[in-house]
């Protein structure tokens, strides 16, 4: 009897076993299994780390049989070295950091990115005191609130009175090369104000030569205390940390990165290039992965951004309140407070192609490096391709982007069209200072810039 | 005893009566209401201090908020173990759909891949400072010993003692996690890296007030024992064993109660720096977030971490009380 039953139990499992078989059997040949299950991936707790909380909390992470471990890290260093050494398997990077990783900015190693994780979401916050002193220098509109965008220069007045008293002014960025670095010099620039230099060849790596504003790391969660304990007059930084200062009263966001370059590429998710080679199917499934929660991120008109919100502000991912994470993530932002503005696209995870791995967004970041002295020397075109070409992956993310089609997870009008895709964006504009960029060529670029190293200067 | 009933008999039942109530009475004082007294009177203090203080995460937290995230994070930490059970069925399914694929995928349950709560924390911290400590013991009690019988070695180590023993956890934390992560290389490690690092970072730290106070047990032994050990020709290891570890049983756990209550201080240190599981990590993420609910959750930890801290202490000495022979001295 029992045996009988058992033989019956074994047989109804084959079956359904059979039919899981044969309907996943199509995808099973294109995309095999993953080789490495358990991994530990790394983030600062900053809003844009969202898709990896959303891939987690969703089980998309999951469902590609991944089990995944979401630690929170010190500071971008750390984040780094834990990747560089192992002790991480991937991590929420700045967009610079695989980029200098691999010209050996700083340490060298080869990190990629197979997918970039959002656009905008950064802000420029001064203190009160500050605000208080650029305010008579900014336009205001009929309804007697500032004009925005604030260009620097309403600080530029400011920052001449603290140079001619012999006071530094100082300001918080959150790594040297970090988007929030060339963002603050891209908009003080803008506004006549020198940022400094770099020149790594003489061993000086503050950025400090000529400077008119003297530039330092701080973590980003620091930021506000920092700006608090008065160390720095003002920093640049992701969310949640410039609506934490309005929230906490101690400063005020005169922009928003939206505004200094609209839709600019920010955070990547990056990878050792061994890993994706010793793990091939991994690689392509996390990237699947983050794909599916970024396209659940701004899903019908950023529907699900409530609930990202909710996950958000749990005290293992960026932990602050629900308030005021959901200030930038809801489409508003604050500025002084009360001045609440629409910014609709102030984080972009998904639309207008915000996850593929453009060509162009990191030779915008080598051309930065560049007019910044952190490359020393010039560079033909050439190498600025052929170093993006190494770091960036599109090839990975069509991979992924392709068997999700296939999957009918997700539709071909939502990604590029890969069959014509050169990796460059059409020649963009929209910079506050009007430049346009164009990636094919970026030392035309970089000689466009007033203030900055041109091709053929030396340090 | 016998005599003083005698005496109150003597005098008569109602005065017996009297002073047995007021003896009572007078241990009640002492045990129970003047410590009752004392934290009723912190308890005020600190909420009266508490409203006053503004900060720009809003007041400082009193004993109602901080009582309010001791159920939260009790609650948070019963959700969490929901979730780990959901997690680990659903991993059950997705392991058996996966076998009748692929029937030589040798499926494995992987650990819980969730956040660690507050109790989690506690347990981590708990089992790190008490590995590090019975290291720190194994190392400390016999180099005591060692230095404690021999004026020679101890001449020779004492420099170097007196120079380690000053150092912060903080300083030598950098030192330990190079070395940690040079030396400790495995593919599939039994410890995690960053459990060694606390670890080796609480048993520096906590080894030197063993080994000063065990030596010093033993140097300043009774001439008398040393003599009798001498006259019965005592070996070596006998001479140890039967002499000197049993009369320095109260130096040795002078400075083990010591050890302890550094390396719970030590530890909280190092994870907060170095970021590894356990109550300091608790803290700092929580600092990092800067939420509203932030500074109570601080203030909570603080606290746990005080009596746990006192709980550790209170254990030492008990053992200290079972085990030490001199029962003349006051353990307090």
């Amino acid at each position: 009897m029992l045996l009988k039953q058992l033989s019956r139990l074994v047989k109804s499992a084959a079956i359904i076993g059979g039919a899981c078989f044969a309907a996943n059997s199509a995808v099973a040949q294109k995309l095999g299994y993953p080789e490495k299950e358990e991994l530990r991936f790394g983030f600062i707790k900053l809003t844009d780390m969202a898709p990896i909380a959303i891939a987690y909390e969703k089980g998309y992470f999951e469902d590609e049989g991944l089990y995944v471990t979401i630690e929170a890290q010190a500071n971008w260093k750390v984040l780094l070295d834990g990747v560089i050494d192992g002790r991480l398997d991937g991590a929420h990077m700045l967009a610079g950091q695989p980029i200098a990783a691999t010209i050996g900015y700083g340490t060298k190693a080869n990190i990629i990115t197979p997918f970039s994780m959002d656009l905008n979401g950064n802000g420029i916050t001064v203190s009160n005191e500050i605000w208080k002193q650029m305010k008579p220098n900014i336009p205001k509109m009929a309804d007697g609130r500032p004009q925005h965008p604030i260009k620097a220069d309403a600080l530029k007045p400011v920052v001449d009175k603290y140079n001619a008293a012999g006071k530094p002014f100082n300001m918080g960025m959150v790594f040297p090369v970090s988007t929030h670095n060339y963002e603050l010099r891209y908009w003080l620039a803008a506004g006549g104000i020198h940022p400094g230099f770099y020149a790594p060849h003489k061993g000086d790596t503050s950025g400090k030569i000529d400077a008119e504003a003297l530039l330092s790391v701080t973590p980003p969660p620091q930021m506000p205390a920092t700006l608090e304990a008065g160390t720095i007059y003002g920093y640049c930084v992701g969310e949640p940390w410039n609506q934490q200062a309005v929230f906490k009263g101690i400063g005020v966001p005169v922009i928003t990165d939206y505004e200094i370059w609209k839709n600019n590429p920010e955070k990547v998710f990056g990878i050792t290039e061994a890993f994706a080679e010793k793990y091939p199917n991994t690689t392509i499934r996390l990237t699947r992965a983050l794909i599916r929660a970024a396209k659940w991120l701004d899903e019908n008109n950023n529907a699900n951004r409530p609930e990202a919100v909710k996950i958000l502000s749990q005290s293992n991912y960026v932990g602050a309140d629900y308030d005021v994470i959901a200030n930038s993530m809801t489409g508003t932002f604050e500025y002084e407070k009360g001045d609440k503005r629409k910014v609709p696209d102030f984080n972009v995870f998904f639309r207008y192609n915000a996850t593929y791995p453009y060509y162009s967004d990191a030779i915008w970041y080598l051309t930065q490096m560049r007019r910044w002295g952190q490359i020393s020397e010039d560079k033909p075109d050439s190498w600025y391709k052929d170093i993006a070409r190494k770091v960036y992956r599109p090839d990975i993310y069509q991979k992924a982007a392709e068997s999700l089609i296939d999957e009918k997870l997700a539709m071909a009008s939502e990604f590029p069209d890969f069959s014509n895709e050169t990796g460059f964006r059409a020649p963009q504009k929209h910079f506050i200072d009007n430049l346009v960029y164009d990636g094919n060529t970026p030392n035309d670029y970089i000689n466009k810039f007033t203030i900055g190293l041109k091709q053929g200067d030396a340090l | 005893m016998i005599s003083v009933i005698r005496q109150l008999t003597q005098d008569g039942e109602e005065r017996f009566c009297f002073a047995l109530v007021l003896a009572l009475f007078q241990n009640f004082l002492k045990a129970l209401l003047l410590p009752g007294l004392g934290i009723v009177g912190f308890l005020l203090l600190w909420s009266m201090a508490a409203s006053s203080i503004n900060t720009s995460l809003g007041a400082f937290p009193g004993p109602k908020a901080v009582a309010e995230q001791l159920q939260n994070l009790y609650l948070e930490h019963q959700q969490e173990r929901e979730k780990e059970a959901a997690f680990y069925q659903r991993q059950e399914e997705r392991n058996a759909k996966r076998l009748a694929q692929d029937p030589n995928y040798s499926a494995k349950i992987r650990p819980y891949t969730g956040k660690e709560t507050f109790l989690d924390q506690i347990a981590t911290s708990l089992i790190t400072v008490m590995s590090g400590f019975l290291l720190a013991v194994l190392v400390a009690i016999p180099l005591g010993i060692a230095i404690g019988l021999s004026e020679k070695l101890n001449t020779a180590v004492n420099p170097v003692i007196q120079i380690f023993r000053p150092v912060s956890p903080l300083a030598w934390l950098p030192l330990v996690t190079m070395v940690v992560s040079a030396v400790y290389v495995s593919s599939d490690p039994m410890f995690a890296k960053s459990f060694i690092v606390s670890l080796v970072t609480v048993t520096l730290c906590c080894l030197w007030p063993m080994v000063i106070n065990t030596s010093v047990g033993v140097a300043s032994l009774n001439k008398d024992w040393v003599n009798v050990s001498k006259v019965l020709r005592l070996p070596a290891f006998s001479h140890v064993r039967k002499i000197v570890i049993p009369a320095s049983i109260p130096a040795i756990f002078t400075g083990m109660r010591l050890s302890l209550g550094i390396a719970w201080m030590v530890l909280i240190a190092a994870e907060m720096l170095a970021q590894n599981p356990g109550l300091g990590k608790f803290v700092w993420d929580e600092f990092q977030n800067g939420s509203s609910q932030s500074l109570s959750r601080i203030m909570t930890a603080v606290l746990v971490i005080g009596v746990i801290g006192f709980l550790l202490d209170r254990s030492m000495l008990q053992l200290q009380r079972a085990l030490s022979w001199d029962k003349s001295t006051e353990l307090r």
